[in-house]
């Protein structure tokens, strides 16, 4: 095996970048640690927490447990690009008033799962969202400021 | 992660040359394999990305009333496919069931069938483990083994297989497209997985370069759509794998089962699919006590393989409770928590 690099072109929220990385990069260390994208948290790095949680082609997946390179072509969307002109998402502000976390490591993986959720219909009832969220852990236990955060957004989504 | 290289073939005959090489492994969505390969598990020298190969992403109507489902169609589109959803019911709650809404949108089908088991002493490289490391012997039997096989279980290894998706498939005899060197041929999914014998690191039928195209399923399948549940016992609410789960399928016609499938999950290297017991179901009249003398059936080869003895008992009363939940009827929605024993009590459902 020759020890090599590949060059890599992705796409993170609407901003093209060109990189050139070994093939094991996964794409949550790619965003970390090349392109300054924190945002998206390493909790597990084994698939198991959600804090990683990224939007591709508009879906929710683990950056984990995604290579770098396989998302080539493909749309990415980190927390750092759900804010709309500076206009924070529904979600971002049913967490802030809700106050949906205390620590706040695993809140960027829980927007970005809630944001998928909402949009996937699974917020229809709080135990809706509790199984379609069980993916996103919260060591803090802040689940009950979670759920609640989810539902109101949902609503404000849907009207 | 060690280092790899990385190749992206743009066809199947391409992917299987270059998978034939030695150290080679198929990429589809990664979730487990790539979890290996951070644990050194599995350290292969080349990665063979299949996950753009168009052709295995399609869910295709067969002329002969079957249904073929692409290798790669992730474990979320299928389960939400409404068509199959309607027509498979029990197949799309286990998808539903199973990991988490992440994992099901990277996870495919075959993927699905080659992961690995979860034995946690598989997944610790400084345990012994037969499956990971040939003859290396097995930490499990002596360690904590709660969880571990209580049918077709071996002294070389005790693992389960730990899909959910799996054991409706086996139930509603699912065969295998399997493309390979020589190329394609059909597997039955009931003989595509091994039991580990003296040899639990041959885990399938693959061939080195082998790689699933399609799963099939019979026309015969789509006949058990109005009584076929699958239910899932886990450690917790949700997010976990089964400690154990049965997938159970009913024709009944005047009070008389006419036709009969059944299968457990996390109970062997396997899904396992119980044919004893679907046995006593035909031509029996379809109520609870039928349904335990078959839960009898289905478990009485199983003897404990540790501090596992309660699984026998527990997989017995969740073969009762699936076949009563298939007996009731599929239910129009899915439950909140799919295939929980907890939500298919009349009344109670978690969506009410």
């Amino acid at each position: 095996m020759t020890k090599t690099t590949i060059p890599v072109h992705l796409d993170i929220n609407g901003h093209h970048h060109d990189l050139q990385l070994e093939p094991r990069v996964t794409l949550l260390d790619a965003l970390r640690d090349r392109l300054g994208l924190t945002g998206t948290k390493k909790g597990c790095d084994h698939g198991q927490c959600g804090a990683c949680t990224v939007h591709i082609d508009g879906e929710r997946v683990l950056a984990c447990l995604t290579l770098a390179a396989q998302v080539e072509g493909r749309t990415v969307t980190t927390i750092e690009g759900l804010a709309r002109e500076g206009e924070m998402h529904p979600v971002q502000a049913a967490f802030l008033e809700h106050d949906a976390f205390q620590c706040g490591y695993c809140t960027p993986g829980q927007i970005m799962s809630a944001v998928a959720c909402i949009r996937e219909g699974h917020a229809g009832s709080d135990d809706e969202i509790r199984e379609y969220m069980a993916g996103n852990l919260c060591r803090c236990g802040a689940y009950p400021h979670i759920v609640a955060a989810i539902r109101q957004a949902a609503l404000e989504v849907a009207s | 992660m060690r280092d790899f290289d990385y190749i992206r073939p743009a066809t199947i005959p391409d992917a299987i040359a270059a998978a034939a090489e030695p150290g080679s492994a198929y990429l589809a969505g990664g979730t487990n394999l790539l979890d290996l390969m951070k644990g050194g598990i599995t350290s292969p020298e080349r990665i063979v990305d299949i996950s753009r190969l168009p052709e295995l992403n399609r869910i295709e109507r067969l002329d002969d009333g079957g249904l073929r489902i692409g290798a790669l169609v992730r474990n979320a589109d299928l389960a939400y496919d409404p068509a199959f959803a309607k027509s498979y019911p029990a197949v799309a709650e286990a998808l539903l069931s199973g990991a988490s809404a992440q994992l099901r949108n990277a996870a495919t089908v075959g993927g699905n069938l080659l992961q690995r088991t979860r034995c946690s002493y598989f997944y610790d490289t400084a345990s012994a483990c037969n499956r990971r490391e040939p003859g290396a012997g097995c930490d499990a039997l002596e360690g904590e083994n709660r969880l571990h096989a209580v049918l077709g279980w071996s002294d070389a290894c005790i693992a389960t297989h730990p899909s959910d998706f799996c054991v409706p498939l086996v139930a509603l005899d699912a065969v295998v497209e399997i493309e390979g060197k020589k190329g394609r041929r059909h597997v039955t999914l009931e003989e595509f997985h091994r039991l580990p014998g003296e040899t639990p690191q041959r885990e399938n039928a693959l061939e080195p370069g082998d790689l699933i195209v399609a799963v099939r399923l019979p026309a015969e399948a789509a006949s058990f759509s109005a009584n076929a549940r699958y239910l899932k016992v886990r450690e917790r609410t949700s997010y976990a794998f089964a400690v154990v789960s049965a997938a159970a399928a009913l024709v009944v016609d005047g009070g008389k089962i006419r036709a009969a499938r059944l299968a457990l999950g996390g109970v062997a290297a396997k899904p396992w699919r119980a044919r004893t017991a679907e046995a006593v179901l035909l031509g029996a009249n379809a109520n609870e006590v039928t349904f335990a003398s078959a839960a009898e059936a289905a478990l009485a080869d199983a003897s404990p393989s540790g501090d596992n003895a309660f699984k026998i008992e527990l997989a017995r009363r969740i073969v009762v409770r699936a076949l009563m939940s298939a007996q009731a009827g599929t239910p129009e929605r899915l439950p909140a928590l799919p295939a929980s024993p907890f939500s298919n009590i009349p009344g109670a459902r978690h969506d009410a």
